[in-house]
C-alpha cells in the first residue's frame, strides 16, 4: 500500500489486516507507556482544508504514539489563504521530504489528485462528498469489537447519503467485509447516481426508516445532516427531517424491540435532536465514544502499513 | 557461498544439497526443554516471581511448554505471556510490512518479577534487542533472562542466552527451521537445517525461516 485514497482500494485481506493491526494498537493504548518506536524519523503532515476535531487529532496522536513527527497545517493558517494553489501548497510540503500527507479537502477527488503530484504517501482523510476511508475502517473495527464479524450482519446507513463521504466509504468497506447494507434516506438526499452502484454492489435502497428498524438490523449507522454542504431545499424543515429520518426515542424502542442486540453508530459531530435523539446517542448500545477511541488505533494501523515497510514493494 | 565453503556445516557431504537435515528430533526437543526448565528453577532458586514471555509465534508455544514442565516439576503455576516485537524492530524499513502479533502480559504484570524471554532461535540478537525495548515499555522486571531452543551463533549485538537447548554452529547461507506441534502442521517437533539464505545480505530475518 502506498496511498490510502479510497475504500475501494482495499481488498478484504487488506481490511482484515488493518483491523487486526488496529486491535493490537488498541491494546497499546491501555498501557502506561503508549509510545512505540516504529515510525521514528518519519514525518507525517496533517493538511486540513476543512474543519475537523477527531480525525485530525487522532491522526496526530496516532503518528506521535508511533514516534513519527507530526505537523498540522490548516487551510486557514497556511499560504492557501494567500491564494496559493493546492498544487503549489502540496508540492512545497513534499519538497521538505515528508513521508506522509494526511489530507482533508472540500473538493471530491482532491486526495487522488494530490497523490499524482507528490512523492509522499497520501491518506485521504475526507475529500468533499466523496470518501473517508479511515472512518469506514474505524466504524467496522468498533462494530466488530462489540458484535463480532460483520460478514452476514445487517447494517442500515441512515440519513444524508448525498453529502456523506462517510456513507460512501462505509458502504464499500461493509460490502468488502460481507455485510448486508441497507441505505435509508429521503428521496432528495439519495445520491443521484446510486442505483447502478447499488445494483452492482448489492446495496438495498429505501426511504422507509421505520420498516428497516422493525426488521431488526444489527447495526444502525446514523449520518450527520451536513447543513454546511446544503444550499437548502433537501427537506422542508429540520423538524420534518427528524420526524421522517431521525433516530428518535420511539424509533430507538422499536429497534430495541426488533433486535435487542442492535448497536448504533454515528461518525460525529452529532446534531442532537436532529438526526439522533439524546436517548439514542447516550444509550448503552451507542458506540459513538468507542468510535472515537478506536480512531487512534485504526489510524496507527493505517500509518504503520503505509510507512513502516520497505519503500519499494517486494 | 564462500563462507559456507570455509565453514562447512557438519554433514556438508549430504548428497542432496538444499534438502533439510534434521538436527533435533521430537525427543531431543523435549529433553532440551526439560533441561531448560530445570536450569530456570535452579538459577532462580524456585519458581517464585517467574514470568515466562514467549516471542511470537514459536516462542509462545515453547513458553507454554516450559510452564507445563514447571508445573509438573515444581507444582508451581508460572504465568505465561506473549511479547510481540514487530513494532520495535530495527529493520522495518527494509522488510515488507508485517502484521503485528498479540502482546499479552499476564495480569500479575512484569514489575519486580523475573522475566524469562523465550524464543526458538537466537541468531543476530536483534529480535531480543527489540524484545528488551518492548519489555521496558511494559514495566520494570527485577531481572530478565533469555531461554532459546537453538543458538545458531552470528550475533550482531552484545546479547547472550542464559539457557540454550542446543548450540548449533551454522553458516549464514543456511536456514534453521524449527517446527513445533501445535504451531506448525506437524505431528512431531523438529529442528532442521537447510541451505539457502532467506534474504541476501540480511542474515537476521526473525519470524521467517531462520
Amino acid at each position: 500500500m502506498r496511498h490510502l485514497l479510497s475504500s475501494a482500494d482495499l481488498s478484504r485481506d487488506d481490511v482484515r489486516m488493518l483491523l487486526a493491526t488496529a486491535a493490537e494498537m488498541h491494546e497499546v493504548q491501555r498501557r502506561d507507556v503508549k509510545k512505540l518506536p516504529t515510525l521514528r524519523g518519519r514525518t507525517v503532515i496533517n493538511l486540513f482544508f476543512e474543519d475537523s476535531t477527531r480525525t485530525r487529532s487522532s491522526f496526530e496522536i496516532a503518528g506521535k504514539w508511533m514516534s513519527a513527527d507530526t505537523i498540522n497545517i490548516t487551510g486557514k493558517g497556511s499560504s492557501a489563504s494567500k491564494g496559493e494553489s493546492l498544487r503549489d501548497t502540496v508540492r512545497t510540503i513534499d519538497a521538505m521530504a515528508v513521508d506522509c500527507l494526511v489530507m482533508r479537502h472540500g473538493a471530491s477527488g482532491a486526495a487522488h489528485q494530490v497523490a499524482q503530484w507528490v512523492d509522499a504517501s497520501v491518506v485521504n482523510a475526507g475529500d468533499g462528498t466523496h470518501e473517508h476511508p479511515t472512518q469506514a475502517l474505524l466504524d467496522a473495527y468498533t462494530v466488530e469489537q462489540r458484535i463480532g464479524d460483520l460478514a452476514g450482519r445487517r447494517v442500515a446507513i441512515v440519513g444524508d447519503l448525498t453529502h456523506s463521504r462517510v456513507f460512501r466509504s462505509n458502504a464499500i468497506t461493509l460490502r468488502t467485509l460481507g455485510a448486508d447494507v441497507t441505505c435509508v434516506a429521503p428521496p432528495t438526499l439519495m445520491p443521484s447516481g446510486i442505483r447502478p452502484w447499488a445494483q452492482a454492489d448489492g446495496l438495498h435502497l429505501t426511504d422507509d426508516l421505520d420498516a428497516v428498524l422493525a426488521s431488526g438490523p444489527d447495526v444502525v449507522m446514523m449520518l450527520r445532516v451536513q447543513r454546511e454542504r446544503m444550499s437548502g431545499g433537501f427537506f422542508p424543515t429540520p423538524r420534518e427531517y427528524t420526524v421522517g429520518f431521525g433516530l428518535t426515542r420511539d424509533r430507538l424502542r422499536a429497534l430495541t424491540d426488533a433486535n435487542p442486540e442492535a448497536v448504533i453508530c454515528h461518525p460525529g459531530p452529532m446534531n442532537r435532536g436532529l438526526e439522533i435523539s439524546a436517548d439514542a446517542a447516550d444509550a448503552a448500545r451507542s458506540l459513538v465514544l468507542d468510535q472515537v477511541s478506536a480512531g487512534v488505533a485504526v489510524r496507527m494501523a493505517v500509518l504503520y502499513h503505509l510507512l513502516a515497510g520497505e519503500e519499494v514493494a517486494a | 557461498m564462500t563462507r559456507a565453503d570455509e565453514h562447512p556445516p557438519a554433514g556438508a557431504d549430504d548428497p542432496a544439497p538444499g534438502a533439510p537435515r534434521t538436527v533435533m528430533s521430537g525427543a531431543d526437543v523435549a529433553r532440551a526443554l526439560r533441561r531448560i526448565a530445570h536450569e530456570v528453577v535452579e538459577h532462580n532458586k524456585g519458581a517464585d516471581d517467574l514470568v515466562l514471555l514467549g516471542v511470537p509465534t514459536r516462542g509462545v508455544e515453547l513458553a507454554r511448554r516450559l510452564a507445563a514442565l514447571l508445573l509438573d516439576m515444581e507444582g508451581a503455576t508460572v504465568p505465561v505471556g506473549e511479547l510481540d516485537i514487530t513494532m520495535f524492530r530495527d529493520d522495518l524499513r527494509s522488510q515488507p510490512t508485517r502484521a503485528p502479533m498479540p502482546t499479552r502480559i499476564p495480569s500479575e504484570g512484569v514489575d519486580d518479577r523475573v522475566v524469562v524471554l523465550v524464543d526458538d532461535v537466537l541468531y543476530s540478537g536483534r529480535t531480543i534487542r527489540a524484545a528488551l525495548d518492548a519489555l521496558a515499555d511494559l514495566g520494570r522486571p527485577r531481572a530478565v533472562r533469555l531461554a532459546v531452543l537453538v543458538d545458531r551463533g552470528h550475533r550482531e549485538l552484545p546479547i547472550r542466552a542464559d539457557h540454550v537447548g542446543k548450540n548449533l554452529p551454522t553458516s549464514h547461507t543456511e536456514r534453521v527451521m524449527v517446527r513445533l506441534d501445535g504451531v506448525d502442521e506437524v505431528t512431531e517437533d523438529s529442528v532442521s537445517i537447510a541451505l539457502g539464505e532467506t534474504r541476501a545480505g540480511r542474515p537476521s530475518t526473525p519470524g521467517g525461516p531462520r
